[in-house]
């Protein structure tokens, strides 16, 4: 793991993202981006604080792990989280503090960084040194290198541009953070998460995705079926989302999620710009449209002509062979 | 400090919608000698603001909102949103208005102070702006500014109610959804599925040009609005190697697993 020599007195903080009692993989990915500016400090909070520390405390590169709980910060809320990482920083003079792009970071980033008057940069591509970082801009069609002047930079940082840490040989310790009563402007009522078998999207190798080729909710089965062999997770377009065929987690896109699988395979996508926006990272795309002027073919590596409903099925066929 | 918030007056409601002027998320954008191409290329209002308005409008439908502002921060051009807005149902329109050269480098951090700024004059209940700009993609202002003015925050809202001085709102996450309640005033972010925006008709669109806008200077607003980052650079992105089209599934099948071998 290299540091740019720059480094000198860079200092990290990474917020720490869990999803039932596991730190997600894209935090791992940006406790990597996190070391190239210096040593990094990572902060858990929430309900399954606790576990996400001990995780946390083995990943190589950790040096510090902090953590907030009780019932302000348990939900993730980001009125009650925001002056806790506020204080955090000022004590511990962090020059720079980021996390793993997601709904969470993005919920919060931004609000902890008007409150030291400093501009978030959103969905961070490549570090090139302490001050100067990559994004994108344009449904990705514009790739931007911008540099800050701020004392503090804050940051999303994109999972899969950053190797994931690896999570055991480090060996931090974990110091607890007082917090203080909630503040009550904002409260949890639920969380309705969608259930899936299927392997997570933004990290499987291989995805299966889906557009309004597929026709209606029921079609949907054929993709699931094709996934099943692959041990693929299953992606779909906003437009197959706003009809109601899948639950908006499936979304990827310009405002959906960004996934950067081995494989990917689109079935019944067009291939607007915001959709590709989201998965034009993939190593290998393969398209199946029977249009044979979708622009999806423009970024496919294989594209095939045809019409889905006979060649998913043919596809799953051959796998399972 | 926060500022001490005062319900409008009983039965009052005062919505502000935050309104882009962006470049159309049709236009194949391209960068050259390092710039962004936007000259006459088309323009139009952020799809996620288009989304913000329609809801405040229907929050007046339902004799919900009282009042419902829209704000607009940009160049001169800028107040076709504006009219946009007021054709959709707006009461009130203000133009803040950037100079073109100051527009270019106008940061999300920026504009959230000079909505902060007018959060103090205004005093309304509730703020809806998109959750992100399609040009900038940095999906931040409205978390800018909720927290300038320490108000919660209902981010990537699918689906928002008020009632008794709070909105109850519906978030997108990334496992699933989740449901808030916000103390007003509070900053809602609309995201795609909060509602399908009406297209404002003929009729309304010429009576709108008609309405005064309310339009002020950026820089008599007494706001630092100096960009914190520099772009060093722009530039379009790799090409991806050309592909090739297969005949059938078994040759799809044979190239995925025997080329590129990711079968």
């Amino acid at each position: 793991m290299f540091r740019l020599s720059s480094l000198s007195l860079g200092k990290a903080l990474v917020i720490a993202e869990t999803l039932e009692g596991k730190i997600v993989p894209a935090t791992l990915a940006a406790i990597t981006a996190a070391s190239k500016v210096g040593p990094v400090t990572a902060f858990a909070s929430g309900k399954d604080a606790a576990a996400a520390a001990e995780q946390l405390s083995k990943v190589a590169g950790v040096e510090q792990v902090l953590v907030a709980s009780g019932d302000a910060v348990a939900t993730g809320l980001p009125e009650e989280l925001a002056p806790v990482v506020k204080t955090i920083v000022e004590k511990n003079g962090f020059t720079h503090v980021f996390a793993a792009t997601s709904a969470f970071s993005k919920n919060l980033i931004p609000r902890v960084a008007v409150k030291f008057d400093m501009m978030p940069i959103a969905d961070i591509t490549s570090i090139q040194s302490e001050d100067t970082f990559v994004r994108h801009a344009y449904a990705g069609n514009v790739v931007s290198t911008v540099k800050s002047a701020d004392a503090i930079k804050f940051g999303t940082v994109r999972g899969t541009s950053f190797e994931r840490a690896a999570t055991t040989g480090g060996n931090a310790a974990i110091v607890a953070v007082e917090c203080s009563a909630a503040l009550g402007k904002s409260k949890w009522i639920e969380d309705l998460i969608a259930k899936s078998d299927k392997p997570d999207l933004t990290t499987a190798a291989i995805v299966v995705a889906g557009g309004r080729g597929l026709k209606n909710a029921e079609n949907f089965k054929l993709l699931d079926e094709l996934a099943a062999p692959l041990k693929a997770a299953v992606g779909a377009t906003r437009a197959v989302v706003d009809a109601g065929f899948c639950p908006n987690d499936m979304q990827v896109g310009q405002t959906g999620k960004t996934i950067a699988p081995t494989l990917y395979i689109g079935a019944g996508i067009s291939g607007a710009i915001q959709h590709v926006a989201g998965m034009k990272e993939s190593k290998v795309i393969a398209v199946i449209n029977t249009d044979a002027d979708a622009p999806f073919f423009q970024v496919a590596d294989y594209g095939l002509v045809g019409d889905l409903f006979e060649a998913v099925p043919a596809l799953t066929k051959l796998l399972k062979n | 400090m926060s500022l001490m918030y005062r319900p409008t007056a009983a039965q009052q409601m005062k919505v502000v919608v935050g309104v882009k002027r962006v470049v159309d998320y049709s236009v194949k954008i391209r960068v050259k000698d390092n710039k962004v191409q936007t000259d006459n290329v088309k323009m139009s209002v952020n799809p996620f603001c288009e989304i913000a308005l329609e809801e405040a409008v229907r929050l007046k439908e339902k004799k919900i909102a009282t009042e419902v502002i829209a704000v607009t921060v940009g160049v001169k051009k800028a107040d076709d949103v504006l009219r946009t807005a007021m054709a959709l149902g707006c009461d009130k329109a203000i133009h803040i208005v950037v100079p073109d050269a100051e527009a270019a480098t106008l940061e999300p951090l920026a504009v959230a102070k000079v909505l902060a700024k007018l959060h103090e004059e205004l005093k309304p209940d509730l703020w809806i702006l998109g959750k992100q700009a399609v040009d900038g993609d940095f999906g931040s202002t409205p978390q800018l500014l909720a927290g300038l003015i320490d108000a919660p925050q209902g981010t990537f809202a699918s689906e928002i109610a008020v009632a008794d001085g709070k909105v109850k709102v519906t978030r997108e996450i990334d496992a699933g959804r989740q449901v808030v309640e916000l103390n007003l005033p509070a900053v809602v972010a609309a995201d795609l599925r909060l509602n399908q925006p009406r297209f404002p008709n003929l009729q309304s669109i010429m009576k709108a040009r008609k309405k005064p806008v309310d339009t002020r200077a950026i820089d008599k607003l007494g706001v630092d609005t100096k960009p914190h980052l520099a772009t060093v650079k722009v530039e379009e992105p790799a090409a991806r190697k050309a592909g090739i089209k297969v005949k059938t599934v078994e040759e799809l099948f044979d190239k995925l697993r025997n080329e590129a071998k990711v079968l």
